[in-house]
């Protein structure tokens, strides 16, 4: 057969074949071990530049937003990484309404770590009165309607607002958990964010822990 | 010779000048390592350039970090167009209105030190001359009849053509001797071309930002090659032994 | 393991063919230096070919955005200015080893019978690089970019009737436009390096075909039977050569004799080529030119245009000749000449080692006034350069004159029948 390594076949014809072959076989590993950490620095650049670009990371930094305009019960939507972040401000009614339905919840008490430590409460968030969420469905990335004023009683019986999903029904209470029997798994996200005084909340870092 | 070489050399510029701008370049003291004199530089060009020079392909927040200036300090002395950190270095004014006030639109800077050269640009900023006939007051030895106006002014004093009287052969001649500062500004001449030189090494790394990281890869991956080169040498010195 | 590698060999030959061309080809011992320029043309072509789909990741084909793009390439991509500078440099890197390649073939004769046909498809791949290279050259979108593209765009006017029409049609625009740049980037990226990867695939199958030249120009295959055992080679030769040749004690297989000796070269190359990247990209405005720097404007000439290093020995003979449809003409003619070259050449020696004195003189004075064209493409125009240029012109197609003259019986020397040790 012609595939037979070059080497050996030359032997069995050859004189001309060294005796020493250690330092061969040590040449040829050390060239081809050298070789190869010199494909794998040159692959660097290239895999690197699939990351985010400066650019994109500039784009995807922190987001501060002024909620002092936002009246009780209603929703802002600002972009942080390109991504819709709602802002609810929930009335004293709809937070008290909020144990109302966890029967009919998949994971009531955000067991599932679709939030940052300090919003695994009741309320999954930082300061009851507001909602802060990524309007992204967990199934498979439609962005959820918002339907209050007993509009959702149409869609569970009994809870008069929350958020449903177009795309394949998956339905959300107004703390973002998921209703059971819906394609969503899981509930929405909590983005990291923090206050920065009473009328202003940066989206994208928590507050450090003193 | 050697005396009427210098004698032609005295007194040809003036008439160089006149022809295409053909001067000299001074060399531009360009250092990238240099953090403070960048700096500087940075701070001179926001003050004075980017009213009408964009940088536009260059970020606020590279700039910052690349000549170590914490973001909130950055913000606060060298942005004055009321832009986020993150945004690019543009300026504040419309091309439009400029194209109004100066015949065309002042270039964009990020690339300057590429397209003419660090050393044009230092001379350039330090050859500002009051000449009345030109709509600003000033004209410039290596860009004659340009548009700009010598916006450094404050900072240098009004600049002019200065002559000599020196005696050459028994006689009195009038002889160029450069362009000398009247005094009036914050500056001394030698303050001035530092802070030109700040400016121009500023200018010299938005060009190329990624040069200093180039020379620190580069010198490595020089000395991968060399141990490369070394083995695959030998490897194929011990297959060739038997075939010559 | 080797159950799995038959049961693939039986469906599809790749080792058969790995030996053929890879492993088990015959290569003449004594091929020197000149040797290596194949090899690197091929790696650079890899380098072309991967830094250039990196490069069209974040490439934007726009007037409004491809100056911009490339600056955010260099900028805000991770090491997206390495990948850059690979490119560019990568650009002139492949006309410094193919037009060394190219020489090698002229002093060997390497493109005497019968090799005529890998010469004329050598000079299809250089002519299609060309291209390329003109093409990528107009995508950063700066001013020699965009001067540079209506200069050679405009050759295509000075051809009677439809000249005119041809360069608007070319342009797709009454000017050098967005839409001239999106139709080279598309022959850029895709249709010119599908094309160039053929022609080397032909290329090498024609070499493979006639065998390797080598610096004495002598012959490593023999007929079959001329050849007693004692001086065939000892080495593994594949049979697709042994069963139609004997091959002679001249020669060592590709792999891994010639690989190594390749590897040699590509180390030392590769250091010219890091240093280039990374301390000097610009290669003091030879690689990338200083106006290119500045986004194209429509409205304002660079004070001096220059094509590219490479181009810069056809642009002075171009700019040598008054008459814009000649100027063209002989421009074109240059490269016809180089086409013409294998029946040129009437000679029956192929080296120069064992041809006249004559030839070697006219050799290196060719190669004298190509580097000299280039150097009076390059710069700035001055009055003794436009007779020097038309001198150099002459003295260009005076080496193919001179050749086809005095090859017919030329004073050589004896060839030896076999390498000499």
């Amino acid at each position: 057969m012609s595939n037979v390594s070059v080497d050996a076949k030359e032997s069995a014809q050859t004189d001309k074949q060294p005796q020493d072959n250690t330092r061969r076989r040590f040449l040829t590993v050390a060239t081809s071990v050298v070789g190869g950490v010199g494909v794998v620095g040159a692959a660097v650049p290239f895999v690197a530049s699939w990351n985010p670009s400066a650019k994109a990371k500039a784009a995807g930094a922190d987001v501060e937003v002024d909620i002092s305009a936002i009246e009780p019960g209603q929703l802002i939507r600002v972009m942080w990484r390109s991504k819709p972040v709602w802002i609810v401000r929930r009335t004293p009614e709809t937070l008290e309404a909020l144990s109302k339905h966890e029967d009919k919840l998949k994971d009531p008490n955000s067991e599932a770590e679709q939030q940052p430590a300090f919003a695994q409460n009741k309320y999954r968030s930082l300061k009851e009165e507001y909602l802060v969420l990524v309007g992204i469905c967990t199934h498979l990335g439609c962005s959820p309607q918002f339907l209050k004023n007993g509009a959702f009683e149409e869609i569970v019986e009994g809870v008069p607002e929350g958020f449903f999903c177009p795309c394949h029904g998956s339905k959300f209470d107004m703390a973002g958990r998921v209703f059971q029997n819906v394609p969503a798994p899981l509930n929405l996200v909590v983005p990291p964010y923090q206050f920065v005084d009473d009328n202003t909340i940066i989206i994208g870092s928590e507050a450090e822990v003193a | 010779m050697k005396k009427l070489m210098c004698f032609l050399a005295c007194f040809l510029p003036g008439v160089a000048f006149a022809a295409g701008g053909n001067v000299p370049l001074d060399e531009a003291p360009i250092d990238l390592t240099d953090k403070a004199s960048l700096q500087r530089g940075a701070k001179l060009f926001m003050n004075y350039c980017l009213g009408c020079h964009s940088m536009q392909y260059q970020r606020y927040q590279r700039t910052f970090n690349d000549l170590g200036i914490p973001d909130e300090l950055g913000e606060k002395y060298l942005q004055f167009t009321g832009e986020k950190v993150t945004d690019y270095i543009t300026r504040a004014m419309p091309a439009e209105s400029a194209s109004g006030w100066f015949g065309a639109a002042p270039p964009d800077l990020t690339l300057v030190s590429r397209v003419r050269g660090p050393d044009w640009i230092y001379t350039y900023l330090r050859t500002f001359y009051a000449d009345e006939s030109r709509p600003f007051g000033v004209n410039n030895k290596v860009f004659p009849e340009v548009g700009m106006p010598h916006v450094l002014e404050p900072l240098q004093g009004t600049p002019r053509e200065t002559y000599e009287e020196v005696m050459v052969d028994g006689e009195m001649v009038e002889r160029y001797v450069g362009i000398k500062s009247d005094g009036t500004g914050a500056m001394s001449p030698d303050e001035y071309d530092q802070a030109v030189g700040d400016i121009v090494n500023f200018l010299e790394y938005t060009g190329e930002p990624s040069k200093l990281d180039s020379y620190r890869i580069g010198k490595w991956v020089l000395v991968f090659i060399a141990v490369l080169f070394v083995f695959v040498y030998l490897l194929k010195k011990d297959y060739w032994r038997e075939v010559h | 393991m080797s159950g799995f590698l038959a049961w693939i060999e039986e469906r599809i030959p790749m080792m058969r063919v790995a030996n053929m061309h890879a492993i088990q080809y015959p290569a003449p011992r004594n091929m020197n230096f000149w040797y290596v320029f194949g090899f690197l043309a091929t790696i650079v072509l890899v380098n072309q070919i991967v830094t250039g789909i990196w490069l069209t990741m974040s490439f934007e084909p726009s007037a409004e955005r491809a100056f911009a793009s490339v600056e955010y390439i260099m900028r805000e991509v991770d090491y997206g200015w390495i990948i850059r500078y690979m490119h560019s440099t990568g650009a002139s890197a492949f006309f410094i080893v193919v037009y060394m390649h190219m020489f090698r073939g002229m002093i060997y004769g390497s493109y005497q019978k019968p090799r005529e046909l890998l010469w004329v498809f050598g000079m299809f791949i250089y002519l299609a690089l060309m291209a390329e290279a003109f093409m990528g050259y107009v995508l950063p979108w700066g001013q020699m970019s965009y001067w540079g593209a209506q200069v050679i765009v405009s050759l295509f006017g000075a051809i009677p009737v439809i000249g005119p029409d041809l360069v608007i049609w070319i342009q797709g625009d009454y000017v050098i436009s967005g839409a001239t740049l999106n139709r080279f980037f598309a022959l850029h990226v895709i249709a010119l390096p599908l094309v160039i990867v053929i022609l080397v695939f032909l290329h090498i199958i024609a070499l493979h075909e006639v065998g390797s030249n080598n610096p004495d120009g002598v012959a490593i295959k023999h007929k079959k039977g001329s050849l007693p055992e004692s001086e065939k080679t000892p080495y593994k030769i594949h049979e697709y050569y042994t069963d139609k040749y004997d091959i002679a004690d001249d020669v060592v297989p590709f792999f891994p004799h010639i690989v190594l000796k390749d590897l040699v070269a590509f180390c030392i190359f590769l250091a010219g080529f890091t240093y280039v990247l990374f301390f000097a990209p610009e290669m003091g405005g030879k690689f990338l030119e200083h106006p290119n720097f500045e986004i194209a404007n429509p409205l304002k000439t660079p004070e001096h245009i220059f094509p590219v290093w490479y181009f810069t020995p056809f642009y002075a003979i171009l700019k040598a000749v008054p008459d814009k449809l000649l100027g063209v003409l002989t421009m074109f003619g240059a490269i016809a000449a180089l086409f013409a070259l294998p029946w040129l050449d009437r000679g029956r020696v192929r080296s120069w080692r064992y041809r006249s004195g004559l030839h070697k003189v006219n050799l290196i004075l060719f190669a004298i006034v190509f580097v000299f064209l280039g150097y009076l493409g390059g710069t700035p125009q001055e009055n003794w350069k436009i007779i020097a240029s038309q001198v150099a012109t002459v003295l260009y197609f005076g080496f193919f004159v001179a050749l086809f003259l005095y090859s017919k019986n030329e004073n050589t020397k004896p060839v030896p029948e076999r390498i000499p040790k």
